[in-house]
């Protein structure tokens, strides 16, 4: 098994505050990792650090043995693709739209081929929107590809943040709480929605609260508390280390949930 | 009751237009004929023929016709009132009424008073629009093609404005009445399925404007509202999809007509070029603007918002100010400064001198009608790149670049590379409108090139102009462009006051209907949801 993705020493300051401190991570290909950690931990500064939004202050992000330049372009084109904690459609377009705009950097179409409009231009258009609605009919929205993404239910726009990520044909998939706002129900269902797409052979890191859903889908758990990364793990270990405990409740006490 | 109400009302307004309004024919139109309408009693009639339409066969309207019927029944009543109160200021009381003007006036308020009385019965979704054969299709987009242009003529050839005051209400609200029915949706839908058989027939429709047209008086008019639609179309782009607010849009306007004015061989050039080929100064003109987009783009993209917008501002302004200054004592000689350059020649293709009279099909084409014909092919040609690059992978980025940068960015969007490409085509295709421009109006001079002025283009008309159509639609900006042009053209009489109407008709528009006259469908979602959250 091969490791897709290295972190080494990933550090992002904001003035005076460290938001992430020196945290290393790897996350294998076919690999479920997940991230977790009290609110303000750091998670998704960390993100934003693997996907170019953020230049780390120090440390630097290997995808498949290269360098990630800090470019959020670049960091998609090499194959990682993520979704937002507060959903980010585009809200204003066509469901199947919001997907066809993931295939961006699988793509090359520029000025003049959409102005001449050629065999290849068609070709590829053809390509992206069968991409897209095969996609759609893969996250369960196969029946709204022409609905305006704002329209969709909260679970339905989740899912379609996922789909679009996935257009870009990643091979690691970062999740930032996609089952935050869900019913148990609809919790249950992204959960077989990420194995489904782990089967795909896409491999995921994932931010999420809810432990049961940790437990359930993740090959390995860290914890990252006020920056830094304090255990990790298999998930069973990491749920009963007492040092996890303390950093969510503050003191040594029982069961988390 | 209030149907018998709504009914007896309208057939009192299809009477009145056959009778005499005034017994004057001091008053434009001649309403002093009985059974022959005339003037602005045809637009009368006309509103009262849609209510009528609407009221005997509602299912005409898709989505219901009572809320049509009532836009219809406004239609009526605001042109009819507009004139007979015009009748009586105009000649100075109300004893200059005839009875057929009280008759109109009291139809219409009855008319306006039953229809909003009617229980309202719209329809949501729609009833489905049965599918015509293609022919048939074909002919129903011809058909409305021509209507639209009628209209339009009518609106640009009103002789007084008077004629045009009674005119615009009217056209509003049938507009309303359209969207309101449903078949505006419906039409949406038709034309989208036959997109080439669209664009041919607007294009045909528009060719038979200047064969309606006997002088040049009205046929220049057209010509400045195709220069101004075409280039409130290219910000468009930069407005309407890439969602980056543009304030200095006008100087490439002006780089392009200066550019054509400079080698067109006017002896008022300070270059010894030319003249050049049309085909290579509107070629040449499209790129000087679009290195002048690119390097006004280029540092000033990466801001966002009202940063934006405020240097874009600064730098049409400094356009202005640097071509007032270029006259070989401020600066380098290059643009006689505020003289400008005058005196540009007639454009001549292949022998076809633009400024002679032709005769096609045994009609007279004058000077007017012969750039009519070329603004046409322009203004194909920036609705043609528009429509191809909106709806591609570069036209998706733009809109994902409007709808949220940031997500848009980590989908591998390049924001500064697509917006720069956004912002240079805009350029360009504002300059080929310069390069006409400068040959229509036989010169390029700063003062035609402001942020704001009492008549367009200006940045600030141009904005408005895409913003009162719709913003990132095709003929949103057509729209808007055509009214904004005409309103200024026709109410010579109000300048005084223009400026605070015109930002006062912002403000209204702006509070009832901020996605535009013609939204963007999607867009008026947006607008009209606001309680869904995100
Ligand atoms: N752009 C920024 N500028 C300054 N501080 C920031 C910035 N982004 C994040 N932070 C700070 O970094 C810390 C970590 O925030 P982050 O959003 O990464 O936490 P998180 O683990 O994702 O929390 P949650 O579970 O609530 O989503 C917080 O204290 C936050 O205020
Ligand atoms: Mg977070």
């Amino acid at each position: 098994m091969s490791t897709l993705l290295r972190a080494d020493g990933v550090t992002m300051r904001f003035g005076g505050l460290t938001a992430v401190d020196r945290v290393d991570l790897t996350v294998d290909s076919g690999e479920i990792v997940g991230l977790i950690g009290p609110n303000g931990a750091g998670k998704t500064t960390f993100f934003n650090c693997l996907t170019g939004l953020y230049v780390p202050t120090e440390g630097e992000v290997r995808f498949r043995g290269a360098l990630l330049p800090p470019r959020p372009a670049k960091v998609t084109r090499a194959g990682i693709a993520r979704t937002f904690q507060n959903i980010r459609l585009f809200a204003g377009m066509t469901v199947l739209e919001n997907v066809m705009v993931g295939r961006h950097t699988r793509t090359r179409e520029g000025l003049l081929s959409a102005i001449g409009r050629g065999p290849r231009y068609r070709r590829t258009e053809r390509e992206s929107r069968t991409v897209g609605r095969e996609l759609l009919e893969f996250v369960g929205l196969g029946g709204h590809a022409r609905e305006t993404a704002r329209n969709l239910s909260y679970g339905g726009q989740r899912r379609l943040e996922i789909a679009r990520a996935l257009a870009s044909d990643p091979g690691l998939l970062l999740l930032d709480e996609p089952t935050a706002g869900m019913n148990p129900q609809e919790t249950r269902e992204t959960e077989q929605l990420v194995c489904a797409i782990r089967d795909r052979g896409v491999a995921v890191l994932v931010i999420e609260h809810d432990m049961r859903f940790i437990m359930n889908l993740c090959d390995r758990v860290a914890v990252l508390v006020q920056g830094s990364k304090l255990v990790e793990g298999a998930p069973a270990d990491v749920q009963a280390d007492p040092r996890v405990v303390e950093a969510y409740l503050g003191a040594p006490q029982e069961e988390t949930a | 009751m209030n149907k018998h109400l709504t009914a007896a009302g309208a057939a009192l307004a299809l009477i009145s237009p056959f009778l005499a309004w005034t017994w004057t024919p001091l008053y434009p139109g001649d309403l002093t004929l009985y059974g022959y309408p005339g003037g602005s009693q045809l637009v009368t009639l006309v509103c009262a023929l849609t209510a009528t339409a609407l009221l005997a066969a509602p299912r005409l309207a898709p989505a219901g016709a009572v809320r049509a019927l009532r836009a219809a029944s406004l239609a009526a009543l605001t042109t009819t009132w507009v004139t007979v109160v015009a009748i009586a200021v105009d000649l100075g009381g109300v004893v200059n009424l005839e009875p057929g003007a009280w008759l109109a006036a009291g139809s219409t308020a009855l008319l306006a008073v039953g229809a909003h009385r009617l229980p309202d019965d719209t329809l949501d979704p729609p009833r489905p629009v049965p599918r015509l054969p293609r022919w048939a299709e074909v002919l129903v987009i011809t058909a409305v093609f021509v209507l639209a242009m009628y209209v339009l003529t009518y609106g640009i050839t009103t002789g007084s404005p008077e004629e045009f005051l009674a005119f615009l209400p009217a056209a509003l609200f049938l507009g309303r009445a359209l969207t309101v029915s449903g078949l505006g949706a419906a039409l949406g839908a038709l034309t989208a399925r036959n997109r080439t058989a669209t664009a041919v027939a607007a294009l045909a429709a528009a060719l038979v404007f200047p064969f309606t047209q006997s002088d040049g008086q009205y046929t220049a008019i057209a010509d400045n509202i195709l220069i101004f639609a075409a280039v409130a179309l290219g910000l468009n782009i930069v407005v309407g999809l890439v969602g980056l607010l543009d304030l200095g849009y006008v100087a490439f306007l002006g780089t392009g007509a200066y550019t054509a004015a400079l080698v067109s061989g006017s002896s008022f050039s300070t270059l010894d070029i030319g003249p050049l080929p049309f085909w290579a100064t509107a070629l040449l003109g499209m790129a000087v603007s679009l290195v002048a987009g690119i390097v006004i783009g280029a540092p000033t993209l990466r801001l966002h918002g009202d940063y934006l917008a405020i240097v874009t501002l600064g730098f049409g302004e400094i356009f202005r100010i640097t071509v007032n200054n270029l006259d070989g004592s401020s600066g380098p000689s290059l643009t006689n400064g505020p003289n400008g350059i005058n005196s540009v020649p007639d454009i001549n293709v292949l022998g076809f001198d633009f400024g002679a009279e032709h005769h096609i099909l045994g009609v007279e084409f004058g000077r007017f009608a012969n750039y009519y014909l070329l603004l046409l092919a322009v203004i194909a040609l920036v609705v043609f790149l528009y429509s191809r690059v909106g709806d591609s992978r570069i036209g998706r980025a733009w809109i994902a670049l409007r709808e949220d940068e940031k997500a848009a960015t980590a989908m591998g969007i390049e924001g500064f590379r697509f917006k720069l490409l956004a912002f240079a085509m805009g350029a360009s295709l504002a300059g080929l409108a310069g390069t006409v421009m400068a040959h229509l109006q036989t010169n390029a001079v700063p003062d035609n090139y402001k942020f704001a002025d009492t008549a367009p283009p200006n940045s600030a008309f141009l904005l408005a102009a895409v913003v009162l159509g719709g913003m990132g639609t095709v003929s949103g900006p057509l729209v808007g462009a055509a009214l904004l042009y005409l309103i200024p053209a026709k109410f010579e009489f109000f300048s005084k006051y223009q400026m605070m109407l015109f930002g006062l008709a912002l403000v209204v528009m702006m509070i009832y209907r901020p996605e535009g006259l013609i939204p963007d469908r999607k867009r008026q979602l947006e607008f009209h949801e606001e309680a869904v959250t995100t």
